[in-house]
């Protein structure tokens, strides 16, 4: 089971590294997908006391529905109906962004090793993980154009973020992870709504068009 | 308490339902005049203190709820003329999104939960996001996007800033909570690592609410697109919120032991925002971004105070409210002045105080009060904050402060004169533009406000400023 875990967490990062360098969106989706299905397993695996049960089957399964099904169903809509297959010309290139990942990685780990952790039967991986994931969507929001790309990039943020507070699921009430998921979806709703504003004014999803508003 | 939140809660799907264009606006209006008539009875009943409780009236909240609730009664009576002109325009989403954002607004302020603070400010930015886009063109929508990705990613940083709050005090023995009570009680015991980089993440966060340099990109394009109503919401109102949140996180950090450290970020930051507004100010040839440069000004100066702390961090309350009311006056008379001309930018828009003689002349005292003119409220309120500065023997602080509002002055004095002075000649028109009451007299209203505050401030004002600013270890001199 332990093994288990340890490779779920490292796909997690292989998965951010992959999405730095695709170029493919129907690609970069479908492993985002991925990712939050992954990530969905984690409460459950991740689970030490049987009477946190119920609470962890919700958490996993509410993330599985957003992060998994609900938001790559809505990103496949978005390129379908805009006719865009592939993420052009990145402000940084594809092989540049894959290397700043992995140092950003390398850096999580040796970050992570050095704060001090409330609880010692935390899993060893969780840290490292959470923050290059953070790192990895932060690069892909900051460095894409297409406006499909920076919202995986959000969701891969996002993520990170989610499995930095499993960290915390027994401190935390039910109420205000309900409100992160609901949030998320929000967030990704409402832009999922200016994405389609965007291409219909401009007829394309590349926010490059977006540049009238400067000093 | 929970009135003030339900109230505009309940009436936002009820502006959605209401299927008159013309009428819909009332329904803002109301919304309003019951938030105003619940802080009012708050004030004058104000509920006892319950430990534990997830929301409370502390000092903070009355501040920025007073302010807010005066502001918004005096939009959503412009509303009524603003939109009643804008027939062009279905306005069911602008109306339900204003009470969306008024009832998070007012959930931030009364939150004692940070966890609960936090959900709420992504509220706001997902209900103020569309409004940006209410005049559906390129510019706008190009507008909405920027806000709404730059504020996201800010307030992804932010949870991740709430999380590590969390764990700091998750040890076995710690108060394993995130409510402000119980981490200020636990101070010391919180881990000091977790709490610092804690503090770096929410800073990030809120300060891209707040529109701190050098988080602001998204407020020039977003203040200037949007209506001149929802400018007067975004940098008068919204701001506050962002910036009693960083407040709230402040006294953690303080109880925690990581006081220096934080109180040099924020005057860092706070001078940085200031110097940048300077910048970006001077040879500003559109006064709506003008405006939101200011306001990026005004962010720094309250991070300031509070960095300074002492007699600055009381006057960084009382400014909070000064800058509130005073956008208000700017934005609602820039946003009749961009009517009037159908532009703005000082190419085309001259001799508004011709053309408009209420909201000409407002503008150009809304300038003056903003920019720290006697005998209006900012004035006090930026000299206490300078005085905290000398007095604390921050000379070169001080003296940059100084230095940067009188460049300020002079670069906003230059665009303000364009447009208000002259003859507006062959200027282009747009028919039936002119002042009317509902247009002109709220911001009228704000004005004279800023001017009695100015003039005469009420003992009772002067303890709320004092009792919010000890919660951050600061007075009221």
């Amino acid at each position: 089971m332990a093994s288990f875990v340890d490779l779920v967490f490292v796909l997690v990062v292989v998965i951010d590294l992959f999405l730095l360098a695709s170029s493919r969106l129907g690609a970069a989706i479908r492993t985002v997908a991925i990712q939050g299905a992954l990530l969905a397993a984690l409460p459950l695996l991740l689970l030490r006391e049987t009477h946190h049960l119920g609470h962890a089957i919700l958490l996993a399964g509410g993330a599985l529905a957003i992060k998994g099904l609900f938001i790559p169903w809505l990103m496949f809509r978005a390129i379908r109906e805009a006719s865009i297959r592939r993420e052009m010309e990145p402000i940084v290139g594809f092989v540049p962004s894959m290397v700043l990942g992995a140092v950003g990685v390398a850096l999580a780990f040796a970050f992570s090793s050095r704060l001090p952790l409330p609880d010692a039967g935390a899993h060893a991986f969780l840290v490292p993980t959470a923050l290059s994931t953070v790192w990895a969507g932060l690069l892909l929001v900051v460095t894409r154009k297409k406006a499909v790309s920076q919202v995986l990039g959000f969701l891969v943020l996002e993520n990170g973020v989610y499995v930095f507070g499993l960290l915390l699921s027994d401190v935390m009430p039910v109420m205000v992870e309900a409100g992160v998921l609901l949030d998320l979806f929000a967030a990704v709703f409402v832009m999922g709504i200016v994405m389609f504003h965007i291409n219909r004014e401009f007829s394309s999803l590349d926010t490059e068009k977006l540049s009238a508003l400067k000093d | 308490m929970l009135f003030v939140i339900l109230a505009p809660l309940v009436l936002a799907p009820a502006a959605l339902a209401v299927p008159s264009n013309r009428r819909r606006p009332l329904v803002l209006l109301a919304g309003a005049l019951l938030h105003a008539a619940g802080v009012a009875a708050l004030f004058a009943s104000p509920p006892p203190p319950r430990a534990g409780a997830w929301l409370a009236f502390d000092p903070m909240a009355k501040v920025t709820l007073l302010t807010t609730t005066v502001l918004f009664l005096a939009a959503a009576i412009y509303a009524q003329g603003y939109l009643a002109r804008r027939k062009d325009r279905d306005n069911r989403v602008f109306v339900g999104g204003l009470l969306l954002l008024l009832a998070a607004m007012t959930t931030v302020a009364l939150s004692q939960h940070l966890g609960l603070s936090w959900v709420a400010i992504e509220a706001t930015t997902l209900a103020s996001a569309p409004l940006i886009y209410f005049n559906h063109n390129a510019r706008s929508l190009e507008a909405t996007w920027k806000y709404l990705l730059i504020c996201s990613l800010g307030i992804a940083l932010a949870l991740l800033g709430t999380f590590f709050l969390a764990l700091s005090g998750a040890a076995p023995g710690g108060p394993r909570s995130l409510l402000l009570d119980d981490l200020i009680a636990a101070g010391p015991a919180l881990s000091r690592p977790w709490v610092r980089a804690a503090f770096v993440l929410l800073l990030v966060g809120y300060g891209t609410k707040m529109g701190l340099a050098p988080l602001h990109s998204w407020k020039p394009d977003a203040y200037g697109e949007a209506p001149g109503l929802l400018g007067a919401l975004l940098a008068g109102g919204l701001t506050n919120f962002a910036f009693l949140s960083i407040a709230r996180v402040f006294q953690v950090t303080r109880a925690a032991g990581d006081e220096a450290f934080a109180r040099d970020a924020l005057v860092g930051l706070g001078l940085l925002s200031i110097a940048l507004a300077a910048v970006f100010v001077v040879g500003q040839r559109d006064f709506k971004r003008m405006l939101a440069y200011s306001s990026v000004e005004h962010m720094g100066i309250l991070a300031l105070g509070i960095g300074l702390g002492g007699g600055a961090a009381g006057g960084a309350f009382f400014h909070s409210m000064n800058n509130g009311l005073t956008k208000g006056v700017l934005f609602l008379s820039a946003g009749n002045i961009h009517r009037a001309f159908g532009a703005k930018t000082t190419d085309e828009v001259r001799g508004a105080a011709r053309r408009l003689p209420v909201s000409g002349p407002l503008f150009l005292a809304g300038f003056l009060a903003i920019t720290g003119s006697p005998p209006f409220s900012p004035f006090f309120s930026e000299f206490a904050i300078l005085n905290g500065a000398f007095g604390a023997g921050r000379f070169l602080v001080g003296g940059l402060f100084l230095a940067l509002l009188a460049v300020i002055f002079v670069g906003m004095a230059t665009t303000v004169l364009a447009v208000v002075q002259g003859d507006p000649g062959d200027a282009p028109r747009v028919p039936d533009t002119g002042d009317s009451w509902l247009t002109a007299a709220p911001p009228l209203a704000l004005m004279v406000l800023v001017l009695l505050l100015g003039l005469f401030l009420p003992q009772g004002l002067r303890d709320l400023f004092g009792a919010a600013a000890q919660l951050v270890g600061g007075r009221w001199d």
